[in-house]
Order: structure tokens, then C-alpha cells, then sequence
């Protein structure tokens, strides 16, 4: 071993807690995200995780997000979701781009119907990616909300039509990320992969993260996750808190996304979603 | 033992976390890996609500009989197939710890998937069949474990059912597989008869299994630990980027290894410069003060300014990494083409990128096969031994002083294609520094009009016998003789002086090519035809000196047949070797590598000298190094 430093032994080193090591590690592969792409983008979807990553990506680059947040916007999300959006838009500095998505005549018929609502999201993301030129996106996704996202990759390349080929994907390994997407296709970023629903509500309330306000219950009931307002429910809960809701994850074994309809309808539906594009 | 919990709780409510562990589990192809995950987090009652009966219904589906592993294998090519393509994770809680299980998959087509499981993983649980036993996956994920640093390993012994819970064929694989796990250096945790199906010996230890008396799975999970504090390592900070968003400029990275403080002494390598760190800066709040230890990603300013660039390491003065062009590595490789000898490639250490080419390959196997056979080129899947010349220097450390830095990946086409641990660093020779290269004054159109020709390396090639240095002194006399400058240089000749410091060894023979393609190369860019004769028995030194002398190198094969060599024996050394007087002699106990491809090959027993002359002399001619000049005045004088 090589000799260790005298300097090394004037202090304990501050410790690192598990919400220290995770944010860490996003912040290192959204300097690699930087560093190695040329043209990102940094999808804002206004929920809780992707508010998390925008607090991230100002901590990686010293309070700045040195790219633009694009939101894909199917129209028809929660009131109270805009008003979040132009008040943190501003707030936050962020350089934000709107695409709307095209109507859902233009979507694959042969989807079930809140998924096919959803793919109105994938044909927004593809306009965005042609009106841009986005060589990557960065994504908020989590392994632990959804089984087919538990495979992915940190740097998860897709093709020309914006399709993830799960049969094969590149090896990964020691934070070595591949991050040269062919010529027409993107990279997807997803920084928080490694985090779970719960590392996401202790982050939010430790930095003390604005959130939209449907998270908390009202009335017997609060939204664990937030898509289109038609397309999904609320779960029945009285966490009126962050603190509650940790509380109440501790005990619960309902799926975070039980909420989101698109899930539930076939098998493979989500799978062929992501397949297509989808986050 | 254990608690229901949610799977997705890792954060108490009161904010405090629990000890985490990351568990990958490998093995052979259909010898239960997913099931064992299913019935794992069935046991520990960590199934969401629902997960069940989905599972049933998915199975039913595919008429098939009920499959935990559908829990895992998530997209429907893998239900469909009842194959695991890709890895994934999933968390459980005991009750000491969290764990994240990941599953790999046990095909050797989806190797690669199986590695980028395995390399995030504190511990592992290698999974064996009770009837099939030891098989080619069992060893080759046993082996890439070890590359992978992955020490902690239990072994499971699955489907006791299937062998009536015999206990004599249960110590049967023990006793293999801890020979072979020995081997790579890896002692079992522990090694446990179980039914993954049925539940022995995974919870709790049945009646069916009353012979066994160890730990059962989740006992050996509990008894696993996280890896090594890295902070007790000298410091290394590989920079990612340099940002200067505002006046500040920040020198932003990760630290790897180590800890530093606002105050300390830093040298940045590779280049050797000093400085001071003046502050960690920090968004929101204020700078950071403290030691700042592995693991976190920090932000610098220097007390001065200095070129600092993506890929350079921040150290502490006297513990600080090498500075190096070679590195000797221990790989495994995952691309269809197989890696070769005089490969240029594009490695990654850490977050550094440099171009660089494969100069030897050696000690090449398939980590599955239980005869290791050599090869000399690395294939899909196999492992092996490479030689690496860097094309500019760069900060490195071997895996045995860092596990962090010590290892590097190989881009192919924008794609990670391999990955491995740095063996040695340098291979003991000094690198010049501080040393400023003066060039000559005259041109080399004002040699090329003197001597009517360009400058080159002619390097012949071939056995001890073959008629190389008859060759050289014929092509030296008709270059002479043209008016030209030919300049000698033999092989034995510099053994006899400038290279006789070396032996003939692998890595002297090396050195030895080095140094002449050097001098050669020298030669050659001030405008002289430096002819070479050296066995020069490896492919990929003969590669290397290529890539030094660039394109000014012709290659010549003397491929005058073995036994002819050995019959003329002009200097008595093939007696000596057949007597074994002679260690490492090219043709008797050394191989020699023929060339692929060369600029002329000439087998001196079909040819007369004189004819193989005009033949070297035509196709110098060609290649534009004699100019039509020359030709004048030999014709003319």
C-alpha cells in the first residue's frame, strides 16, 4: 500500500450519512453527463424526483443548472402542477423549454388506453429531441419504482428512432459510462437511479425542497406519484407531512405507482412504453 | 430473523439509516439464481401486495408451472424464454441490515450484464446445481468475481431435492468448489446445502437437511460486511472538470480514495505541479470545511493558477501515484472481436482518456474451461495478461496500492469492451521529465538532395539462421554503393553494447526492440536508412516499433524454412539450445510469431542474396523512399 499522508491524521473525516453517499454519486455522473455530452437536457417532469435532480444538478454545478430543463407537456396535468412549474422555473434560474405533445390520434392505437395516453409523452420527447438536437436527456427514473427500469443502465443509450434495446444493452461497471451515442441517436442520464422512494422524501426533507402540494393528504387521500390528471388517482393516506409519509412508506407494501393506471392494463405495457421511448 | 418490510424503504422515518449491503447473485445458467432471490424476499416477507398473485397469473399464462423468478425477470422476452437477459436489483431488510440483491444472469451470452451486476456488489452468492455440480459459468463467474474485487463469496448448493438431500454428494461439490475458489485467492463464507423451490436452508434449516449444521442464507447475508473504508488510502482526486461559471475556478471531481482538507499540499499529476487548496467551495451554503473523505464529490479552488485538466489526479506530496506510459493489466474482455497484439485502443482510467496500443498479450485463457490452454489473443469472454504502451503519460496507481484507481476499462467503437485491474505500473523504467528535445537545423529536403533518398527503417525479421544479417550487409553495401546512407544496425552487435543490460526475457526482449526502434527511428528522421537485423520474435514488439518509427517503417520477413535455419547454425547457437545450454532460444525454446502482414518476405533458401536485393532495393523504390535520382547514378557511375 502506498504510505499514507501525515496530513491525514490532524482530523476525523466528516462522515458521510446514506443521503450524503447518494448525492455524491449523482452529483459525479451529472459531471460525467456534462463533461462527456454535448448537448444536454435535463427532463423536469415537476414531480418529487425530478425536483430532487434539479437540486442536484445545482449542487454538481455550484447553483447553476448549465443546461435546459425541458418539460414535456401532454396538457394535461394538474393545475397546481404549473403553478409549481412558472413559480421554480423562475425561482431556480432554469432555462426551461416547453413541447407540447402532438394529439392522440398520432399515438399506436393498439396500446391499451392509459398507456396510450401516456405514449402522447414519447411522441412530445421525439419533437423535442428533432427541435433541439439533444445528444442526452437526463431522466429521473428509480430501479425500485418499476421492474423493467430496475435493469437500467446510468448512461442508457437509444436509437435513432429513440428506442431502448434491452436485449442489449452495454456493459456498465466502476462508473465507466459509455456516453457515445451513435450519429441521430441519444443517451439517456438517469442520476438517481439509485435511489429509492423514500431516499427521495428524506433528501426533499432534509434540503427542504419545494414540492407540489397533492403529495400531502387532504381530505383521506394524497397522490404518491403524479402523471396526467385523468390518468392518475390518488391513494388513500392521512401523511400530511414528509415525516408522515416516511412513516407510512415504513409500513406499506402497495407499489408507488399503484396509482398510475398505465401500469396495470397488460403485462408488458410499460415494457413496450419504454421500449418505444418512454421514460 | 427477519422483518416484513417495504422493499423501498432504506431511510428510517427519524431520518437515521441502517447499514447497507449489496449482494450480487451468480452462477450457472438454470441452476436457480432467480428462484433463490424470489424465495429470499418471500421468506422475509418483502413482496409488495399483489406481487403474488401476479406472478401466479403471469405463470399460468405461459402454462407453466408457478415462477419466482417472473419477480425478477421483468421484460417479456425473459417470461417468455424462462432466461434471465439482463441484471437487476431489489431490497430486502434482516434484521441487522439492508440489503440490495442483485440478480445476474448466468448465460455466458449476457456476460456483459452479468459483470455490471456484479461490479456493484459488496458481496456475492455463487449458486451451484446439486445434480449438474461445477460448471463452465460456476467457474467463470467464480473468476470474474476475483477480477471484479469481489472477496466476499457464499456458496449455495440448490436443489438438495433433486439428490434426495444427499449429504455425500452435497460435500462432493464443496470440496470442488473450494478447491477451485482457493485457487483464485477467494475462501467461502460459507457453503450451504439448500432448496430454493422448497425453502431449506434458506430461512431456516430443515429437518430434510439435518446433517448440515452451518449458517443458513440469511444468517450468511448478516454476517457479510461492506466494503473497505477507502478513506485510510492515500488521496487521490481525479478531476472531472475545471468550471468557472462565475469568477471562481472550480476544480470539480470525486475524491477516490484518501481525504483532504482546505489548507493542504497538493501535487497534480501527471504533470508534477504544486499547489494549495484555498477553498472546497459548495452550493448552498458555505464552503465546506473539515477533512473531506472518499466518496464525496467536492469542488476546489487553488491558491494559483494552473493548467489543470479533465483526467488529472490530485494527490497529497509523497504519496503521490506514477507517472507512466506503460501499464502491464489483468483484463477481461467482452467484445466479439477478439483483442490482439498491436490493438489500438482507447482506454479509461478513472475519469482519463488516452489512446493506446495492445504491445504484448500474454497468458490469454477461458476462466470457464478447467484445462487453462493459452492463446495468443483474448476472446469474447476470456481473460488475460496485457502490455499497454500509453500514448501520452498519465497518473496511474496498480490495483494492489488502489483498488479505486488501480483499474482500468477499453473503449471499442464508443463502447466499453473490456475491464481490468492494473498489475504493475511502468514495469520499473524511468520516465524522462524535464527534458526539452532539440532538432537538427537541416532539413530533410537538403538530405533527401544529398543522398537521394528519404529516411526509413528497413527491419528484417525472422529465425536465428534465416540469412537476416547476410541481407543487411548486402542491402547496406547496394544502398552504399548508390550513393545513399545506410547505417547497420544488428541485433547482436547492440546486445554487445547499448542493450547489454539486457536479457532475454519477455520484458528485456521488449526493451531490447524498444531501444532499437528507437535509435533506428532516429536515424531515419535525419534522413538515413537505418537497416535492422533482430529475430525480433513477438508480433506485438514488432508492432510497437512501427508505431514508434511511424511511416517511415518497412517490415521484411526472412521466412527461410526452420530446419534450414537449424542446418546452417551459422553461429553454433541451435547446438547449444538442443544441448540446453541456451535458455529462451528463438526457434528451439522460445516461439517465433510470423508477421501478418509485411512489406516483403524473402525465404533466402528459394533465392539468391543478389536477387533478394534487387528485390528490397525495387520495393524501396515503390514505397517512394529511393528517389528516381539514385537510380541515375547507378547507372550513370
Amino acid at each position: 500500500m502506498t504510505a499514507s499522508h501525515p496530513q491525514q491524521d490532524r482530523h476525523d473525516v466528516v462522515s458521510m450519512d446514506h443521503l450524503d453517499q447518494l448525492e455524491a454519486q449523482s452529483i459525479y455522473i451529472l459531471r460525467e453527463a456534462f463533461a462527456r455530452l454535448k448537448k444536454l437536457a435535463l427532463l423536469w417532469s415537476l414531480g418529487k424526483d425530478s425536483n430532487v435532480m434539479i437540486w442536484l444538478a445545482r449542487k454538481a454545478f455550484f447553483g447553476r443548472v448549465p443546461f435546459p430543463a425541458l418539460h414535456v407537456d401532454t396538457g394535461k396535468k394538474f393545475a397546481e402542477m404549473y403553478a409549481f412549474r412558472e413559480r421554480y422555473a423562475k425561482e431556480w434560474g432554469l432555462d426551461l423549454a416547453i413541447e407540447y405533445c402532438p394529439p392522440i390520434d398520432s399515438v399506436d392505437p393498439t396500446l391499451p388506453p392509459a398507456a396510450r395516453s401516456a405514449a402522447r409523452k414519447t411522441e412530445g420527447l421525439k419533437l423535442a429531441l428533432a427541435k433541439h438536437g439533444f445528444d442526452g436527456l437526463i431522466a429521473g427514473i428509480r430501479r425500485d419504482e418499476e421492474a423493467t427500469r430496475a435493469k437500467e443502465r446510468v448512461f442508457s443509450p437509444r436509437g435513432v428512432e429513440g428506442g431502448w434495446d434491452v436485449r442489449d444493452q452495454p456493459p456498465e461497471f466502476w462508473d465507466q459510462f459509455n456516453a457515445s451515442p451513435p450519429p441521430g441517436a441519444h443517451l439517456r442520464v438517469h442520476p438517481i437511479l439509485h435511489w429509492t422512494e423514500a431516499d427521495i422524501w428524506a433528501y426533499t426533507a432534509r434540503e427542504n425542497i419545494p414540492i407540489i402540494p397533492l403529495y400531502l393528504a387532504k381530505n383521506g387521500q394524497r397522490y404518491r406519484s403524479l402523471g396526467d390528471a385523468d390518468i392518475t388517482n390518488p391513494v388513500a393516506s392521512n401523511a400530511s407531512t414528509i415525516a408522515e409519509i416516511l412513516v407510512e412508506l415504513d409500513g406499506s407494501t402497495v407499489p408507488e405507482r399503484a396509482g398510475r393506471a398505465l401500469d396495470h392494463e397488460t403485462e408488458d405495457a410499460f415494457e413496450r412504453l419504454r421500449v418505444a421511448g418512454y421514460l | 430473523m427477519t422483518k416484513p418490510v417495504n422493499p423501498s424503504s432504506l431511510v428510517m422515518p427519524n431520518g437515521t439509516t441502517r447499514p447497507q449491503l449489496r449482494i450480487v447473485i451468480v452462477g450457472h445458467v438454470d441452476h436457480g439464481k432467480s428462484t433463490l432471490v424470489g424465495r429470499l424476499l418471500h421468506e422475509t416477507g418483502s413482496l409488495a401486495d399483489g406481487k403474488l398473485e401476479m406472478l401466479k397469473a403471469a405463470s399460468a399464462r405461459r402454462g407453466m408451472k408457478f415462477e419466482w423468478s417472473f419477480l425478477l425477470d421483468a421484460l417479456q422476452t425473459e417470461r417468455d424464454q424462462g432466461i434471465t437477459i439482463d441484471t437487476t436489483q431489489i431490497r430486502f431488510r434482516t434484521q441487522s441490515r439492508d440489503v440490495v440483491l442483485i440478480d445476474a444472469p448466468g448465460h455466458a451470452e449476457f456476460l456483459r450484464n452479468m459483470i455490471t451486476g456484479a461490479s456493484q456488489a459488496d458481496a456475492a452468492v455463487l449458486i451451484i446445481d446439486a445434480l449438474e455440480g461445477v460448471r463452465d459459468q460456476t467457474r467463470r463467474h467464480a473468476y470474474l468475481l476475483h477480477l471484479l474485487g469481489v472477496k466476499q463469496v457464499a456458496v449455495v448448493v440448490n436443489k438438495m431435492d433433486r439428490v434426495d438431500f444427499s449429504e455425500a454428494r452435497f460435500q462432493a461439490i464443496s470440496d470442488e468448489i473450494s478447491a477451485h475458489l482457493i485457487e483464485l485467492g477467494v475462501t467461502p463464507a460459507a457453503i450451504i446445502p439448500i432448496s430454493a423451490r422448497d425453502g431449506d436452508g434458506v430461512a431456516a434449516l430443515t429437518d430434510r437437511i439435518r446433517w448440515y449444521h452451518g449458517l443458513t442464507v440469511v444468517e450468511a447475508l448478516d454476517a457479510m460486511t461492506p466494503a473497505v473504508a477507502l478513506d485510510e488510502l492515500a488521496l487521490r482526486l481525479p478531476v472531472q472538470a475545471i468550471y468557472k461559471f462565475d469568477d471562481r475556478r472550480i476544480v470539480a471531481g470525486r475524491v477516490e480514495t484518501g481525504h483532504l482538507a482546505v489548507g493542504d499540499d497538493v501535487v497534480i499529476m501527471p504533470a508534477g505541479k504544486l499547489a494549495r487548496i484555498r477553498s472546497m467551495e459548495r452550493w448552498s451554503a458555505t464552503p465546506l470545511q473539515g477533512e473531506h473523505g472518499a466518496g464525496r464529490s467536492v469542488g476546489l479552488t487553488l491558491d494559483r493558477e494552473l493548467f489543470v485538466e479533465r483526467g488529472d489526479v490530485i494527490a497529497h506530496a509523497g504519496s503521490v501515484p506514477s507517472e507512466t506510459r506503460r501499464l502491464r493489466a489483468r483484463i477481461f474482455w467482452l467484445h466479439e472481436q477478439p483483442l490482439k497484439a498491436g490493438a489500438s485502443i482507447l482506454l479509461r482510467l478513472g475519469v482519463r482518456e488516452v489512446r493506446a496500443t495492445v504491445v504484448a498479450i500474454e497468458k490469454a485463457i477461458d476462466p470457464g474451461k478447467l484445462a487453462h490452454v493459452e492463446t495468443r489473443e483474448i476472446a469474447l469472454n476470456h481473460v488475460g495478461e496485457i502490455d499497454i504502451a500509453l500514448a501520452q503519460p498519465v497518473a496511474a496507481d496498480s490495483y494492489a496500492d488502489n483498488p479505486r484507481t488501480g483499474r482500468l476499462v477499453i473503449e471499442v467503437n464508443g463502447r466499453i469492451a473490456g475491464g481490468g485491474l492494473v498489475l504493475a505500473v511502468d514495469a520499473g523504467r524511468a520516465v524522462p521529465r524535464d527534458i526539452v528535445p532539440v532538432r537538427s537545423a537541416l532539413r530533410p529536403e537538403e538530405r533527401a538532395g544529398r543522398y537521394h533518398h528519404d529516411g526509413a527503417v528497413v527491419w528484417f525479421t525472422g529465425l536465428p539462421g534465416s540469412g537476416k544479417s547476410t541481407l543487411a550487409i548486402a542491402l547496406e553495401r547496394r544502398l552504399f554503393s548508390i550513393g545513399g546512407s545506410p547505417i547497420l544496425l544488428d541485433g547482436d552487435t547492440l546486445r554487445a553494447g547499448l542493450n547489454r543490460d539486457l536479457g532475454f526475457s519477455a520484458d528485456d526482449r521488449r526493451e531490447n526492440i524498444r531501444r532499437l526502434a528507437e535509435v533506428a527511428g532516429h536515424l531515419a528522421r535525419n534522413g538515413h536508412i537505418a537497416i535492422v537485423a533482430a529475430v525480433s520474435p513477438s508480433r506485438g514488439d514488432r508492432a510497437e516499433a512501427r508505431r514508434m518509427v511511424d511511416s517511415e517503417f518497412r517490415e521484411i520477413y526472412v521466412s527461410t524454412p526452420a530446419d534450414i535455419c537449424e542446418q546452417r547454425d551459422p553461429k553454433g547457437h541451435y547446438a547449444k539450445a538442443r544441448a540446453g545450454a541456451l535458455q529462451d532460444f528463438t526457434g528451439v525454446s522460445n516461439e517465433y510469431q510470423a508477421p501478418d502482414a509485411v512489406e516483403l518476405t524473402i525465404d533466402t533458401s528459394q533465392i539468391a542474396i543478389g536477387d533478394a536485393v534487387d528485390g528490397i532495393e525495387d520495393m524501396l523504390r515503390r514505397s517512394g523512399v529511393l528517389r528516381d535520382g539514385v537510380a541515375d547514378l547507378a547507372t550513370t557511375g
